[in-house]
């Protein structure tokens, strides 16, 4: 009887310019690969309702003011401009049940 | 007149208590695949070793229809007994009595076993399983979760806590095992979470199941919330068991002896290992040919693969093993494996259990998910680990040692009382192929064929620094060792170890990294 292992099909891993053979664990297998974020959208954090919009189409706004309410947790959370810029475009809609990381305005600085 | 008439009024109320919520929600336990409580404090324990305790304790809620409900024994059982013939306090939820709901009383029955488990100093086991607060007592339930999380904290490192989830254990509850030192879960009956599936749902719209949010497996592999899987409850009984076999029973001494046995005979020890750094090999078969009847006990084996943790015994006495396993990931260091090899160091050196580490790492794991994870944030847990414990710290360096890793794996410098390397031992700043294009890089840039020139260069590299010598020549490791000497090399450092004592500088204790 042969001792047979298993032919067991290694994966590479580059740590430091050197190349390894290994096995990958399931969590390693299924990380989030990372994607450099957009700064001109304006994106939810948590799923909600949209309550209230303030700012109109090519609206000019300065940072910190409000542009739009959602409705998450129990709470009416106020989503604010990040910089002072333009609305250039509102891509949700009052009432609009919206979830997490959701577009919800698209601006650019001025 | 003699008090018989009592003695049989006292067995029949016994008999009607001990029924818990009665021949239907028994078979409905029953159906669901899990044994009722009074049925697994029998199993772990030794036979007629239990003695149970506050089984006559009622609620005293009167609101929402609470005055008119009888719960037996308040929904939990507590009581002493043995495990091979040592004392240990036991609690145990019970599903059947209001779905093992948590009031008042119920968390007094628990924390009165917990204050004993501490005043005496014995191992406490706790049985979960439990729908969570009971709704009707308010604010009392969350009372008794409090005092139940205070006494697990006081007693973290002073007696061993047990935690056993079998059944559901959500919300605040879920908080007691996290805080215990050792949580076993069974497939298809463990169920942890925080937020239960149907409020996730309502809340944020994402659809799970139970079990893909907080089941056996996956707090086994994701969370590292559980230390022991099994497929069955009585697999799991035999695991606890097994368990207690290689701790102490509290913090002021050591764990039981057993009679030394050499490892089984297998392969030699350096046929096991590739000489080319870059193939793996199963760790475990090297701790295998270490430890006494070639027994490992691993710890959270499902969690963080890349390294290993377990106990084993070195001449009969317990010692815990900390060690790199190529075959995953390479053996690099990352967030999840720096926590679990973090809590286990503590908790060898809180029950003064030594410990040896077995190296072969490449480094950590590059990504920009580990960065944003707090890799660094983790990584310093194990330094911190390392440099805290007192008890006997033995590492040998089989292959692998670069940079960050090979301080972090328990170096001298960490204060290890023996470092040894095997004579395939690279131990230096970074590999070859890294450490050449930065030192060589303007011969390569220069050369006129790069390639040719980076290759050799690479040679040149692993010929002067990718060894145990350079390190050896400082005295940063204390010997290079044959392979085949590895196991008398452990057991003599540890013989010498015996009464080691070191102390740290007086304070209150440190700030780890949490």
């Amino acid at each position: 009887m042969t001792k047979e292992k298993e032919e067991k099909k290694y994966e590479t891993l580059i740590v430091q310019g050197a190349k390894y053979q290994t096995t990958f664990t399931k969590k390693f297998k299924n990380r989030k690969v990372w994607e450099a974020p957009n700064h001109n959208q304006i994106r939810s954090f948590l799923p909600g309702t949209i309550i209230d919009i303030m700012a109109k189409t090519g609206e000019r706004v300065k940072a910190g003011q409000t542009i739009l309410v959602l409705e998450a947790m129990k709470m009416h959370n106020n989503v604010m401009m990040p910089f002072d810029g333009e609305v250039v475009k509102i891509l949700v809609s009052r009432d609009e049940v919206i979830s997490k990381n959701q577009v919800m305005v698209e601006v650019r600085p001025l | 007149m003699s008090l018989r008439s009592n003695i049989l009024d006292l067995r029949k109320r016994k008999q009607e208590v001990q029924k818990g919520g009665g021949d239907e929600a028994i078979e409905k336990q029953a159906q669901m695949g899990k044994l009722t409580a009074r049925e697994r404090v029998m199993a772990i324990l030794d036979e007629n070793s239990f003695h149970e305790y506050d089984l006559f304790v009622e609620h005293t809620a009167r609101d929402f229809g609470m005055e008119t409900k009888v719960l037996h024994g308040d929904g939990v059982i507590i009581g002493t007994g043995t495990i091979y013939g040592k004392p240990v306090c036991i609690f145990a939820q019970d599903f059947t009595v209001a779905g093992g709901s948590l009031g008042l009383m119920h968390a007094r029955k628990i924390t009165k076993i917990m204050d004993h488990a501490l005043k005496m100093r014995v191992p406490l086991i706790g049985i979960n399983d439990s729908g969570g607060a009971r709704i009707q007592e308010g604010v009392n339930s969350l009372a008794g979760y409090g005092e139940i999380f205070f006494r697990n904290t006081l007693a973290s490192g002073v007696i061993p806590q047990i935690s056993v989830i079998l059944g559901p254990c959500a919300g605040g509850a879920v908080y007691s095992p996290a805080l215990t030192d050792f949580v076993f879960v069974v497939e298809n009956i463990s169920k942890m979470f925080i937020t239960g599936p149907s409020v996730i749902k309502s809340v944020l719209g994402e659809d799970i199941s139970m079990e893909e949010l907080g089941g056996a497996r996956v707090h086994a592999e994701l969370t590292g919330n559980a230390h022991f899987y099994a497929q069955s409850e009585q697999e799991c009984f035999d695991q606890i068991k097994k368990l207690i076999t290689y701790i102490p029973w509290h913090n002021k001494q050591k764990a039981q002896s057993f009679a030394a046995k050499p490892p089984k005979k297998g392969k030699k020890i350096e046929e096991l290992v590739p000489s080319d750094p870059r193939i793996p090999y199963d760790m475990r078969e090297i701790i295998k040919s270490i430890v006494d009847s070639s027994e490992f006990f691993e710890i959270m084996e499902h969690f963080a693969p890349n390294l290993i943790i377990g106990f084993g015994r070195m001449d009969g006495e317990t010692v815990g093993f900390v060690a790199n396993q190529p075959m995953v990931m390479a053996g690099v260091l990352d967030t999840d494996s720096s926590d679990k090899a973090a809590r286990f160091i503590r908790y060898c050196d809180a029950f003064n259990i030594p410990i040896v580490t077995l190296e072969d790492l490449p480094g950590y794991l590059p990504g920009v998910d580990q960065e944003h994870a707090g890799v660094i944030r983790h990584g310093a847990k194990i330094l911190y680990a390392y440099s805290e414990a007192t008890v006997p710290k033995v590492t040998v360096i089989l292959r692998k040692a670069y940079g960050g890793g090979y301080i972090a794996m328990n170096s001298r410098h960490l204060r290890a009382d023996f470092v040894f390397a095997w004579p395939a031992a690279e131990i230096a700043v970074m590999g070859p192929e890294g450490a050449a294009n930065i030192v060589f890089r303007k011969e390569i840039m220069e050369a006129e064929d790069p390639e040719a020139m980076r290759l050799q260069k690479i040679q040149e590299y692993k010929e002067k620094f990718a060894n145990p010598y350079v390190a050896a020549a400082k005295g940063y490791i204390d010997e290079v060792i044959e392979p085949s000497e590895t196991r008398s090399r452990i057991l003599h450092a540890l013989k010498v170890s015996e009464n080691k004592s070191v102390f740290l500088p007086e304070k209150k204790h440190g700030i780890p990294p949490f």
